[in-house]
């Protein structure tokens, strides 16, 4: 089934005359960058999922929130539909921007407000890099926790966006734990502060709501995030298994001991070569698979955890374990992990990355089951995993030009989305659902559920102008997806959906 | 795969709940949630049919391995930290009790948290999924078991401190965290100025402080992490031991307060940004609060109008909440008013989840 945006079972486009609304625009806001020609659209036609291109209607690069502010209003007024959109690496198509919308990107918002090493925050404009707060940071001895793998570009308002996480968010949490106030325009133009530089505010949690939310329910204009002392050390310890499944149980194991690693990571077999031929981090490339550990904090308590550590992977059955031995082997044990998707992609012409969760314990059933699919589509997947919190990125290796493989590859992805739900996790841990996922919506709620969402919505953008087809599914789309769901549900072997 | 032994009292009420639901529904009649009824004094008064959570009791996963667990929202809060502590883990945000009949559900629709909150997080931070009972009597299912999940709008934390407004909360899943290995607490005499330099100086480095609170001359500390970076840590910073109990009693609001606070007066919650110095009140010293948080929860009795106080509040980036007494609330408006936008989508989110205003009408605001 089609993730495309199908008239039929996602309603009907407005009807929307380009040029009157480019008149209206640049009428209202003054000194507005609008890009209108086809030439100047292309470079915005996808975002990190870029198998799905679509060309916007209008591109506008704002500068002042005057100028967002008054699209907004002029938007909301004349009934056309708005993306936004950051520095565009999100993974599941949030920011595909619509034949019929306007593109608003906020890329120009790029400044850090104000650092304050006292109260440990950083005030900053959506467009800053994530990587650049830490920076910023540094000298004062404070960094920002979540450090999703595409850090270095992918920009705080999308992370607030799609409740970004990273290789830390066992110990020190995903966005959503990590900002403490986010000032929004919502579609009419009205300001708002959620949250607040207290630790909570009076009303709703607002703050969780708009987290995650995937730019549809308002414009992030400014994000107040928390700042943490960097810890005095860390540490990493590098095991290899002969076995998948035994390096899951160890996770368990470490975790069973009473440590909360900062970063525990898994690759298996396929993606530790991949790895190790783009980045040569020293992995042990014959391993089924490798267990990345990463203790920190104070001195003596990280020697004392690395010990315990040690002694669980050994009673675990690890083949081989290795500590770094300084920061350096550190850093490139970890730019293994951290280019894995890249490295991927040089064993393949394209690659499909998923981010399903599930519990922990259910780790040997699904990767059973994810290469029981692999052979039965005949494509390979790599399978990186966030061990700690039980976050997986199967990597499934595919050519598009090859007639179908495309395809194939979504189906295998879909089914492997839909066996996630099954073992009672997610199909999505922390690139969010944006187009990509919204068939798989169905497989995970039910449709009172997704009209509980709808409701949200409504009491934001009851006119759905704020990127519209995303995230939420309509009931005609979950009604056909059941519809094929029952019909293959006569062949044994098919997804027995959520557990109750 | 780890859940528990059930015990005798464990009972699945939510069809029954669901039904009392559906009739308030179609009559359109308000109801009033209460589950342990020790949290009246944190909001306005309800009027409406009593609905207790009570009958809908019991703990329905474990895994600590996993560091989840998943319980029904009428069980008592102490059954639940009992479980967890007999595999060595917590609710690392220590919610205040208030009484042994406290919920598990009104933990969470309080949205209260304890001394730990600034290090370790709030209740919402800790929550990863919930069922909830919709104003058609329909349970419904949000955020799940696992660690990262951002499949749909994140209803689950929005349900935290939302007061059972917006929908029956029937069950909640946690993320629980193992119990520090270490823990020493301590007491030093400092005046109320140099608590808070020594606490932004500590704070910027990597200290194993766990909770902080500066009251009657003293600040205490409470220090928690592994063995050998509490022992340093202790070393370092010196003062007298102090026993433990002091938390408990100050996550619980039982402490004494200052001498020359004034004991009838209501009680106040100030939030506030952690570095806010003194707010220079009128005949209200600083001197006579609690200071939680490092300084970012302060507790106040006092008859200062509340105007004055939120006014000073607001200018320092916080709020002000007033707190009745155990028999009931302390002011018609207990929460900081919130400005017009905000409470306009307030209001449109509670008529969009909530449309006959059955779930709780009034309790956080009269205007909802």
């Amino acid at each position: 089934m089609n993730i495309l945006y199908d008239e039929r079972l996602d309603g009907m486009k407005p009807q929307l005359d380009k040029a009157a609304i480019r008149d209206s625009l640049v009428q209202a806001i003054p000194g507005l960058t609008l890009l209108h020609r086809e030439e100047d659209l292309h470079p915005f036609e996808c975002d990190g999922l870029s198998v799905y291109r679509t060309l916007p209607m209008l591109v506008a690069l704002p500068e002042t929130l005057a100028q967002v502010e008054q699209l907004l209003k002029t938007c909301h007024r004349l009934g056309v539909p708005v993306v936004t959109r950051g520095a565009g690496t999100g993974l599941s198509g949030g920011a595909m921007p619509l034949e019929h919308g306007v593109l608003l990107v906020l890329s120009r918002f790029s400044r850090i407000l104000e650092i304050d090493p006292e109260a440990r925050i950083a005030r900053v404009e959506p467009g800053v890099r994530n990587l650049a707060i830490s920076e910023a940071a540094s000298p004062h001895g404070l960094y920002y926790a979540p450090d999703p793998s595409s850090q270095i570009a992918c920009s705080i308002g999308g992370n607030v966006a799609e409740n970004a996480g990273g290789v830390h968010c066992l110990k020190y949490g995903l966005t959503v734990h990590n900002v403490i106030k986010v000032e929004v325009l919502t579609i009419e133009g009205e300001h708002m502060t959620l949250g607040s530089d207290a630790l909570d505010a009076p009303g709703f949690d607002l703050l969780a709501l708009f987290n995650g939310s995937e730019g549809m329910l308002g414009v992030v204009t400014e994000i107040t995030v928390k700042l943490l002392p960097k810890p005095e050390t860390a540490k990493v310890l590098m095991a290899s298994f002969d076995d998948v499944e035994k390096a899951g149980n160890a996770v368990g194991a470490i975790i069973a001991a009473g440590i909360i690693p900062g970063g525990l990571e898994m690759m298996d077999n396929l993606a530790i070569r991949a790895a190790e031929d783009f980045i040569g981090a020293g992995y042990p490339v014959e391993a089924a698979a490798i267990l990345l550990c990463e203790l920190d904090g104070v001195e003596a308590d990280v020697d004392d955890d690395c010990a315990t550590v040690r002694r669980v992977l050994e009673a675990a059955g690890a083949t081989g374990i290795q500590q770094a031995r300084d920061d350096a082997e550190r850093a490139l044990f970890w730019a293994g992990r951290k280019n894995a998707f890249p490295a991927v992609g040089r064993m393949s012409p394209d690659y499909y990355c998923m981010d399903g969760t599930i519990p922990r314990r259910e780790l040997a059933r699904v990767l059973k089951g994810i290469s029981d699919l692999s052979e039965q589509y005949g494509l390979r997947v790599a399978n990186v995993f966030h061990a700690g919190d039980g976050n997986m990125h199967p990597l499934i290796l595919f050519d598009a030009n090859t007639p179908g493989e495309l395809d194939e590859a979504e189906a295998l992805g879909g089914k492997i989305l839909e066996l996630c739900v099954e073992v009672g996790g997610t199909i999505t841990g922390e690139h969010g659902v944006g187009r990509e996922k919204i068939n798989q919506m169905c497989a995970q709620f039910r449709p009172d559920e997704l009209a509980t969402f709808r409701a949200a919505k409504a009491a934001f953008d009851p006119k759905e102008l704020l990127n519209p087809g995303k995230n939420i599914p309509t009931p005609a789309r979950c009604s056909e997806f059941r519809t094929i769901k029952s019909a293959e549900a006569a062949v044994p072997t098919h997804s027995q959906g959520r557990p109750e | 795969m780890a859940t528990i032994a059930t015990t005798p009292h464990d009972h699945d009420a939510s069809e029954s709940l669901a039904e009392r639901i559906r009739q308030a529904s179609a009559e359109g009649t308000p109801l009033r949630i209460v589950g342990g009824d020790t949290r009246g004094f944190y909001g306005r008064p309800v009027e409406g049919a009593k609905l207790s959570t009570l009958e809908h009791r019991g703990v329905t996963f474990y895994d600590p391995v996993e560091l989840v667990v998943s319980v029904r929202s009428g069980t008592p809060l102490a059954e639940l930290e009992a479980v967890l502590a007999e595999q060595g883990q917590m609710l690392p945000f220590e919610p205040p009790r208030f009484g042994i009949s406290s919920t598990v559900g009104g933990m969470v629709a309080t949205g209260m948290s304890g001394p730990r909150r600034p290090w370790a997080g709030s209740v919402r931070d800790f929550v990863l999924g919930t069922r909830v009972i919709n104003h058609e009597g329909i349970e419904q299912r949000f955020g799940g078991q696992v660690m990262k999940n951002v499949a749909g709008y994140d209803l689950s934390r929005l349900m935290v401190g939302a007061q059972g407004t917006l929908g029956l909360l029937t069950e909640i899943s946690f993320k629980v965290l193992p119990i520090p290995g270490a823990v020493h607490s301590l007491r030093i005499e400092v005046s109320l100025e140099q608590a808070r330099n020594r606490l932004a100086d500590w704070g910027r480095e990597p200290l194993p402080i766990s909770a902080a609170t500066w009251l009657d001359g003293a600040l205490h500390l409470r220090l928690e992490g592994g063995p050998s970076s509490v022992a340093a840590t202790r070393a370092r910073i010196g003062g007298d031991d102090l026993d433990g109990g002091f938390w408990n009693a100050l996550r619980d609001l039982a402490l004494a307060f200052p001498a020359n606070g004034n004991d009838d007066a209501p009680l106040w919650r100030l939030s506030l940004p952690h570095r806010t110095p003194s707010l220079a009140l009128s005949n209200t010293p600083e001197e006579t609060m609690i200071h939680d948080w490092a300084g970012a929860q302060r507790w106040l009795k006092s008859d200062i109008d509340a105007e004055t106080l939120r006014s000073a509040c607001r200018q320092a980036g916080g709020h002000a909440t007033c707190l009745g007494s155990r028999e009931g609330p302390g002011s018609a408006e207990p929460f900081t008013p919130l400005p017009s936008v905000l409470l306009k989508y307030h209001r449109n989110l509670k008529a969009e989840l909530d449309p006959k205003g059955i779930f709780n009408p009034g309790r956080l605001y009269a205007a909802f």
